[in-house]
């Protein structure tokens, strides 16, 4: 019972267990509701799901349902990111386990009475569930903010730090978090607001579904804005912590932080303002430009930083050996090669279709536009997983063999699969719906394949995470003994500089 | 070793993939299926209130007759040898103008036609009077032209008429004294006016389910895909009606109005010209989408230019 209780207090006690149950809640609901759809149709996967399980598939239902599924991973995901924060970014402790004891009952209360209420049958209070659930993870975000806020006395840089700060000493790194998580707060109400309409009238509808209607209501704009920038600010999100990662600091940071800033200040209006502003459009554009321009900068310095490290006892590398330095840790490599690859699946399509609306989306069918849509934003949630799982990979302490072949599986996995989803939704540009079957037929088992190899890769990852609760001192007893010691020196800390502002006061009252 | 099995069977998935794969355009070898389905048959459909839309939104639509099974390629066939004889359409080269700035040449059947009010609302083009293409004659028209006579394909005799604009769709029923249906029409002929156990409108023509055998959808694995493929070919029109081809069992999916396909095989072109916007609507699914298009709600959209081997029509009054 003793030792059962250990590995509970680890699961659910420190950031990293918590992270860990996280990412096993996305696994299996991704395992579960990924027979829902695709090659699992076909195969009759499916079926044998539904009728296991007793779902309740009312076809009239389904775009709902699709939405309760994307917000139960989206909080599942917002949890993982806070999470990160709370164990990167300097806070006080009882901070860091409000939040993380906040979100982590409104995520789960999410998860579960979402997916109950979408997929086995329409219980109301299901649904009342799943709201409190994700007001809870509201709440969590604006303690969040409260922690964050940067002009605190404690966390303000020295002179002379390498890190981003302003002449008075605000870390602008921690300013960039901060601006983010309120940016996240006001986009969540963005969309609370609207599907608090959605009993009086609104009705359900998946954003790609309307993009050729000529008249849409103030409502569902607000919509489509919120779904765009919540994924963006998941990506702001990820960036930074990636960013904490690898120790991004000199020059470079400098400059990414406070451009970073900038653009998610903007991109976020943007999208927002999209309900009342016929040109928000281009707000976004401005705003895109500065975050990518920030990641861009995380990318040099990790890549060079990378090099250099890993040439160091080489007098003067060439070519070649400064790749093999590059590529050679594929999970430090791969969070920066995967927001370059986001630039030809993502950035790159969506500036394309921007441009070339009229002349070539426009005159494709509906459906095809759609496809595209649905198509560019699903790989983008994709290479935020990817990163995601790079970054709890190496928290895992995976080495050696195994870091590099799951690195480059996921590397390789993702690419192929994403590379072959934009081929696939842009394919009216190299080939006519008469002629199409090959290349269907070919990047759909490319992205079937790529997706299968990451997935089976996780499930392995969290199988051995899995087996490893059952050792008395596996990854689990060191990763909680590590943070008892964080905590404990932390605590330590902080009761001695209270001791000495007590002692202040003492002194002054006494004299 | 390991490497090499790896490696031996990542080239085995992608030559599957790679194998040939029949362009349904180039699919002239498929056997003639009489599905014993009429498509000169209409249906009444009666004045009165029915749910509309994926929410159910009781609305009224007057009494209206309309095709039980989409234009086949012998009608459409026969409506170009007419029409040609009348007059009304010539055989040459035609502008596809698809986009503002972007006119294509296409040759093939076409004709007049009138032109359509233009709001110059965001997005929309205008669409002029004039010759518009109808069909165009390339890879993918299941006829064979002469020089005077177009005549269907064998075995496409009683498939449905693809690779036609809504111009063209819409020449067809103007030259029969009918029309394109309305969306509205359209549904109600598909759902008609019950709810269903969970207290809905028809999802489907034929009810709540949908299973392999009751459409023509993608990977439905119907006859025909097992013989091209899973992205398939159209099948006869009337072809789910309960009857066994060649050892495979159809569900007989008809709408409660008792027309044929208004689920999968190919989208449908109807009549309505929005307010705001140029596109027309196309509805039912076809054999390239998933089974979720063909619910009676959905919708697609193109230019009336756009022509397609998933796309058809039928004939409303």
């Amino acid at each position: 019972m003793k030792e059962l209780a250990k590995r509970f207090d680890y699961l659910f006690r420190s950031t990293r267990g918590l992270a860990l149950v996280a990412i096993a809640a996305v696994g299996i609901v991704t395992a579960i509701w990924g027979t829902l759809s695709g090659p699992m149709v076909e195969w009759g996967v499916r079926d044998i799901t539904v009728n296991l399980l007793g779902m309740d598939l009312i076809q009239a239902d389904r775009e709902g349902r699709i939405i309760m599924l994307y917000h139960t991973i989206a909080m599942t995901i917002v949890a993982i990111e806070v999470y990160f924060m709370t164990e990167i970014l300097p806070m006080k402790r009882h901070e860091q386990v409000l939040i993380n004891g906040t979100i982590t009952v409104g995520y789960l209360l999410a998860m579960i009475f979402g997916l109950f209420f979408g997929y086995f049958g329409h219980n109301f209070a299901f649904h009342g569930l799943f709201l409190v659930g994700q007001t809870l993870v509201f709440f969590a975000g604006i303690m969040l903010v409260a922690a964050l806020w940067p002009w605190k006395k404690d966390y303000l840089l020295p002179e002379g730090s390498p890190y981003a700060r302003t002449k008075n000493g605000v870390d602008v790194e921690r300013a960039a978090f901060f601006v983010m998580a309120i940016a996240t707060l006001i986009s969540a109400t963005w969309g609370a607001v609207t599907g608090s309409f959605w009993a009086n009238g609104h009705e359900t509808f998946l954003g790609e579904d309307l993009i050729r209607i000529p008249h849409k209501t103030a409502l569902q704009k607000a919509i489509i804005g919120h779904l765009h920038i919540m994924l963006t600010l998941i990506a702001v999100a990820i960036t930074l912590i990636v960013g904490k990662w690898l120790d991004f600091k000199g020059k470079l940071h400098q400059w990414a932080m406070p451009i970073m800033i900038i653009g998610t200040i903007t991109i976020t209006f943007g999208a927002l303002s999209i309900v009342w502003m016929p040109w928000a459009h281009n707000t976004i554009y401005v705003g895109s430009v500065f975050v990518m321009f920030s990641a861009l900068l995380y990318v040099i310095y990790s890549w060079d930083k990378m090099i250099k490290e890993g040439t160091a006892d080489i007098e003067k590398p060439n070519f070649f050996q400064k790749l093999k330095a590059l590529v050679d840790d594929p999970f430090k490599f791969g969070s920066g090669w995967q927001m370059v690859f986001m630039n030809f699946t993502v950035s790159g399509v969506g500036i394309f279709m921007a441009i070339k609306l009229e002349e070539i989306f426009r005159v494709w069918p509906h459906r095809e536009e759609r496809i595209t849509l649905t198509g560019h934003w699903h790989i983008l949630s994709g290479i935020i997983a990817t990163i995601i799982l790079f970054y709890f990979m190496d928290l895992s302490g995976i080495k050696g063999k195994a870091r590099k072949w799951a690195g480059w599986i996921i590397i390789i996995g993702s690419d192929l699969a994403f590379g072959a989803a934009t081929v696939f939704s842009m394919k009216r540009l190299f080939v006519s719906d008469t002629a199409q079957q090959p290349l269907v037929n070919t990047t759909m088992l490319i992205m079937d394949f790529g997706l299968a190899a990451i997935l089976v890769l996780l499930a392995i990852f969290l199988g051995w995470r899995l087996i490893d609760l059952f050792a008395k001192d596996g990854v689990w007893s060191n990763e909680f003994a590590a943070e008892k010691q964080a905590n404990a020196k932390a605590d330590l800390e902080a009761q001695k500089q209270k001791l000495a502002e007590i002692q202040a006061t003492l002194d002054e009252v006494s004299k | 070793m390991k490497k090499m099995i790896f490696s031996l069977l990542l080239i085995g998935l992608l030559a599957t993939a790679c194998a040939p794969a029949p362009n349904v355009g180039a699919i002239n070898d498929l056997p003639y299926v009489d599905t014993g389905v009429d498509p000169e048959a209409w249906a009444t459909v009666p004045a009165g209130d029915f749910y509309a839309s994926q929410h159910d939104h009781l609305t009224y639509v007057d009494e209206f007759e309309i095709m039980i099974t989409d234009v086949t390629v012998e009608q459409y066939a026969n409506f170009l040898n007419e029409a040609i004889a009348s007059g009304d359409v010539t055989v040459g080269e035609f502008d596809l103008k698809v986009a503002e700035e972007l006119t294509l040449q296409k040759e093939g059947a076409g004709g007049y036609y009138e032109g359509d009010p233009f709001d110059a609302y965001k997005h929309e083009e205008e669409i002029e009077e004039g010759d518009q293409l109808f069909a165009a004659m390339e890879e993918g028209l299941r006829m064979d032209y002469d020089g005077s006579t177009f005549t269907a394909m064998e075995a496409y005799v009683n498939h449905p008429m693809t690779m036609v604009t809504w111009f063209g769709a819409n020449a067809y029923c103007e030259y029969y004294d009918t029309r394109l249906p309305l969306d509205l029409e359209w549904e109600k002929a598909a759902r008609g006016t019950e709810l269903d156990a969970d207290g809905h409108g028809r999802p489907f023509a034929w009810g709540s389910d949908i299973h392999g055998n009751y459409a023509n959808y993608y990977s439905s694995a119907d006859l025909f895909e097992k013989m091209y493929g899973k992205l398939g070919n159209t099948t006869p029109v009337g072809f789910y009606n309960g009857q066994t081809y060649q050892g495979y069992e159809t569900h007989n999916s008809v709408s409660p109005y008792g027309l044929y396909d208004m689920g999968g095989n190919v989208w449908q072109w109807t009549g309505d010209d929005y307010h705001d916007q140029h596109y027309r609507n196309m509805r039912g699914g076809s054999f390239y989408t998933y089974e979720v298009d063909l619910r009676v709600w959905k919708y697609n959209s193109a230019g009336p230019t756009h022509y397609a081997p998933e796309i058809g029509f039928r004939c409303a009054k």
